[in-house]
């Protein structure tokens, strides 16, 4: 039954197959939207028509490749500028709100904690939505009440970063928290007898010592940001983000394109995952 | 000396706690209230008013959608779970050691690509002029092209591959630690296969499927992209109710009180999942 018993070969070839079936649903969809990237033809499938280069490099007049795709490329560049700020916001508090949840006790710690990890049962539509609202309402407030006018209140690029970093800093703090839990505290305590104060040991112990999982937490959100859809999707103003610009050429039918643009993806995003799995096995 | 140590500690507090505090009041408490609250307004009438609500009882579509989203996101979980505990098995008990390292990563692969990218691969294969029909039409199986995206089924299968793997990877976690020393000695004992699972596999993986189960069930509950793209019009999602309010119609007030629905929905279900269990959300996430 396992590695170590006796397992008749019929057990054997059955769960193997099963298992071969799995790994092939996995990726089927994954390696044909890939292939179909270098197909000439005008739309994304079958027959082939030979391979080609055009989706990547074409110029017009009838193929444009994702190169020349303005439309495409400006909102890749708006999701690299979201998914950088809110890499960075999140990456910073989250370090804070490990340190508030695992070395500071005050009263109702365990409600605040509470409402921490409550983002990550709320659907993100909902978080979405909710922000929304709330930011239209303290717009219309600040009118009415000090008549200026605030831009960050409107849907747009602030609304995204922060509907986005509402839910992944969880994400990143939940991350930095378990590493945190394996620290050895008398590290510090000694420190603190050599004269260091709060922030010398934190910066040169504790947050040495965690650098792994904030480096970690910083690509969780950077990937989680640059693909998120159900909350952005609410929040975007008229510069739209690379999943929403995606989405809307998938449902009315679209060139290889897309193909292209998700073959880019595939291969950046699968580098980005293996390097962070080798360098999180390295480090630790 | 001590005194001066103890100062410099609640200022540290501070730096920790105003950020932290500022992050779940303005982002996470007064949004959710903001939208409890619109939800009970009206636009054009001032004052309180339960006509969001009512209108989502005396309306069938809107009910009848809440409850198929809700039984459609329950059944997908329990699908998941039963893909994902042989997969974890294998990957975990059966592969040779050196195997089972890289199968971790082929499995974690493809949840690092965006959703709408999976999305759009099953699109290119299923549709009525993709792949897979054309290798069947070419084949002489079909004789002419058949439709496979925008029903129930596809839809489902959709479900079940985009949230898979949130499934898998706590399963794994906690299927890691169990001794093998425990099967072994059912084995010797002369259990059965089903026993072994039912009474030592089940049980020991309890908190990592219960963790999977809330991770899959929210996400399925709240996609929008899978149920859109590949159930079509048919797929009467109930995030998509919500979105048409909201960017379409511009029911602020009835997207608001939809949205605080599904909010109820997700954080009931979750509890049933968690007292089912015996489990305490605390332990099950991390």
């Amino acid at each position: 039954m396992i590695r170590s018993l006796p397992r008749s070969t019929a057990y054997n070839t059955g769960f193997k197959t099963f298992i071969i079936l799995y790994f092939t649903f996995l990726f089927a969809p994954l390696i044909v939207t890939m292939i179909l990237a270098f197909n000439n033809s005008m739309f994304p499938s079958l027959p082939w028509g030979g391979f080609t280069l055009d989706w990547f490099f074409g110029n017009g007049p009838k193929k444009y490749g994702i190169f020349h795709d303005q439309n495409n490329l400006r909102s890749i560049v708006t999701s690299f500028k979201v998914a950088l700020s809110v890499m960075t916001l999140s990456t910073v508090v989250g370090t804070l709100a490990a340190f508030l949840f695992e070395q500071e006790d005050f009263r109702f710690k365990g409600a605040l904690y509470f409402l921490m990890i409550a983002p990550l049962v709320i659907p993100g539509v909902i978080l979405g939505i909710s922000l929304l609202l709330f930011a239209n309402s303290m717009g219309t407030f600040f009118e009415n009440i000090f008549h200026v006018y605030l831009k960050g209140f409107n849907p747009g690029f602030w609304l995204v970063v922060f509907g986005q970093f509402s839910f992944i800093t969880t994400i990143v703090t939940l991350v930095i928290i378990a590493r945190l839990r394996k620290f050895d505290r008398s590290l510090e305590e000694a420190a603190y007898n050599l004269g260091a104060n709060r922030f010398e040991v934190m910066w040169f112990i504790t947050l040495k010592y965690l650098r792994p999982a904030i480096v970690g937490g910083a690509a969780i959100a950077f990937l989680m940001s640059f693909e998120n859809f159900n909350t952005t999707v609410f929040l975007v103003g008229s510069q739209s983000t690379l999943p929403i610009n995606l989405y809307l050429q998938v449902r009315d039918g679209s060139t290889p394109v897309i193909n292209a643009i998700s073959f880019l993806l595939i291969v950046g995003t699968s580098m980005f995952a293996v390097a962070n799995l080798y360098a999180g096995k390295k480090k630790t | 000396m001590t005194t001066s140590k103890k100062k410099t500690i609640k200022w540290g507090f501070f730096i920790f706690f105003i950020p932290v505090f500022l992050w779940l009041s303005l982002l996470i408490i007064l949004p959710q209230l903001e939208l409890l609250r619109l939800s009970f307004m009206s636009t054009g009438k001032p004052g309180f008013t339960f006509k969001n609500y009512l209108a989502f009882f005396r309306e069938p579509i809107y009910w009848l959608t809440f409850v198929r989203t809700a039984m459609y996101s329950i059944l997908v979980t329990f699908i998941v779970m039963a893909i994902a505990l042989p997969v974890s098995f294998y990957i975990t008990k059966i592969a040779r050691v050196k195997a089972s390292g890289f199968l971790m990563v082929l499995l974690l692969v493809p949840f690092w690509v965006s959703e709408l990218i999976r999305v759009y691969g099953w699109m290119i294969l299923l549709r009525e002029s993709g792949v897979i029909n054309q290798v069947l039409v070419n084949l002489g199986l079909f004789k002419q092209p058949v439709e496979m995206l925008y029903n129930d089924a596809t839809m489902i299968m959709g479900l079940v591959y985009t949230s898979m793997l949130f499934m898998v990877i706590p399963i794994i976690g906690v299927m890691e630690s169990l001794d093998d020393s425990l099967i072994e000695a059912a084995y010797d004992l002369g259990a059965k296969k089903i026993t072994i699972w039912r009474t030592i596999i089940i049980p020991y993986c309890m908190s990592g499927i219960i963790s999977g189960a809330i991770i899959v069930f929210m996400l399925v509950l709240g996609s929008y992209l899978t149920p859109n793209l590949m159930g079509g019009k048919n797929s009467l999602w109930f995030t998509e109710q919500i979105y048409n309010q909201i960017i379409i119609y511009f029911n602020w007030n009835q997207g608001a009180a939809f949205g605080f629905l599904l909010l109820i929905l997700s954080s009931l279900i979750i509890w049933v999942f968690l007292k089912i269990s015996g489990q305490d959300l605390k332990k099950v996430i991390k």
